[in-house]
């Protein structure tokens, strides 16, 4: 993946496919600390400790249309390779947690990419998820709550093209004003 | 126009918004519409298909083309990524594969709205054999 926002794309996929009704996306982005720090949780169907021991290997998935998935693999191969790592924790039935982090400055690190229209691309297309996304830097923290949003657009579908393109400015300017992605 | 920043500017935008057209009806009657499913694994966001559904949404829209996009998982064909498959009223879906820009305004001008086929199409049944 070139982009971080793909592997967030990517991996809050997997929460879906797991079922799960609730999705948070926590990034903390900070300069100081020289962290770019991803948390995923879900509240999902989860994984066995078996299925998880073996769920960075490329050749498991529970996808059927090939025996190759590649999203875990890939984001544990670009965090390790620019100094950060991946964490996983996972209880059958309660969700599943996914944290990854990469160092602010290392040279390979990929560049974040278009991260708002990555959120509002999977919020407009699953709307009945709750989807809560918190940015925090060392300047502030923006928090972007679907149901806040779904309030405010009174039954309007979020999946409209102006209703998409004014998500995602209002994210844009909100993570210019925490100086996010810097 | 004033940009959006808080939820009272959405909220505010929303009421100018429900004054135009086509939101609601969109929602009711799916099925007379052209429908665009695209290919949204691992896969398929490794190879741009995110950016080449957001450049499909504002062409259509830009061309007058009333249709529903929805994202699908891995269709399979991982080798010919981004691919999409779309649905025109009254006919049989048709997959695209290795959809570029280009190639997405292409299904749009030439096989939406003229019916004309165009490069890139992965042959695929869906009748079964005892039908």
């Amino acid at each position: 993946m070139k982009e971080l926002s793909l592997h967030v794309y990517d991996l809050m996929e997997n929460s879906i496919a797991a079922n799960a009704k609730d999705v948070s996306l926590t990034i903390r982005d900070s300069l100081k600390d020289n962290d770019y720090h991803f948390t995923i949780q879900d509240n999902g169907k989860g994984m066995t400790p078996e299925f998880m021991a073996k769920v960075t290997d490329p050749y498991t998935t529970t996808r059927t249309t090939r025996k190759v998935g590649l999203g875990l693999p890939l984001i544990k191969m670009n965090s390790e390779n620019c100094g950060g790592g991946m964490k996983l924790s996972s209880e059958v039935g309660v969700g599943t947690t996914l944290e990854f982090w990469f160092q602010h400055d290392h040279w390979d690190r990929p560049p974040m990419g278009d991260l708002e229209g990555t959120i509002v691309m999977l919020v407009s297309q699953h709307e009945d998820i709750h989807f809560v996304y918190k940015h925090i830097t060392d300047k502030g923290e923006y928090v972007f709550d679907t149901d806040e949003i779904k309030e405010a657009l009174d039954g309007m579908s979020m999946n409209d093209l102006s209703i998409i393109s004014y998500l995602k400015e209002m994210i844009r300017e909100n993570l210019d004003e925490i100086g996010a992605n810097e | 126009m004033t940009k959006v920043k808080s939820l009272a500017d959405l909220k505010a935008m929303r009421e100018k918004l429900q004054s135009t057209l086509d939101v609601r009806e969109k929602a009711e009657n799916p099925e007379s519409l052209v429908q665009i499913k695209v290919a949204m694994a691992t896969c398929g966001i490794a190879a741009g298909a995110k950016q080449v559904m957001e450049h499909m949404m504002n062409k259509a829209s830009e061309l007058g083309i009333a249709a529903v996009f929805t994202q699908t998982g891995c269709m399979g064909y991982c080798h010919a990524e981004p691919t999409l498959e779309v649905r025109v009223p009254g006919k049989d879906p048709i997959v695209f594969g290795h959809v570029d820009n280009n190639r997405a305004d292409e299904i749009l001008t030439k096989y939406v709205q003229n019916g004309e086929l165009v490069e890139g199409i992965i042959p695929v049944n869906y009748e079964t054999i005892d039908k």
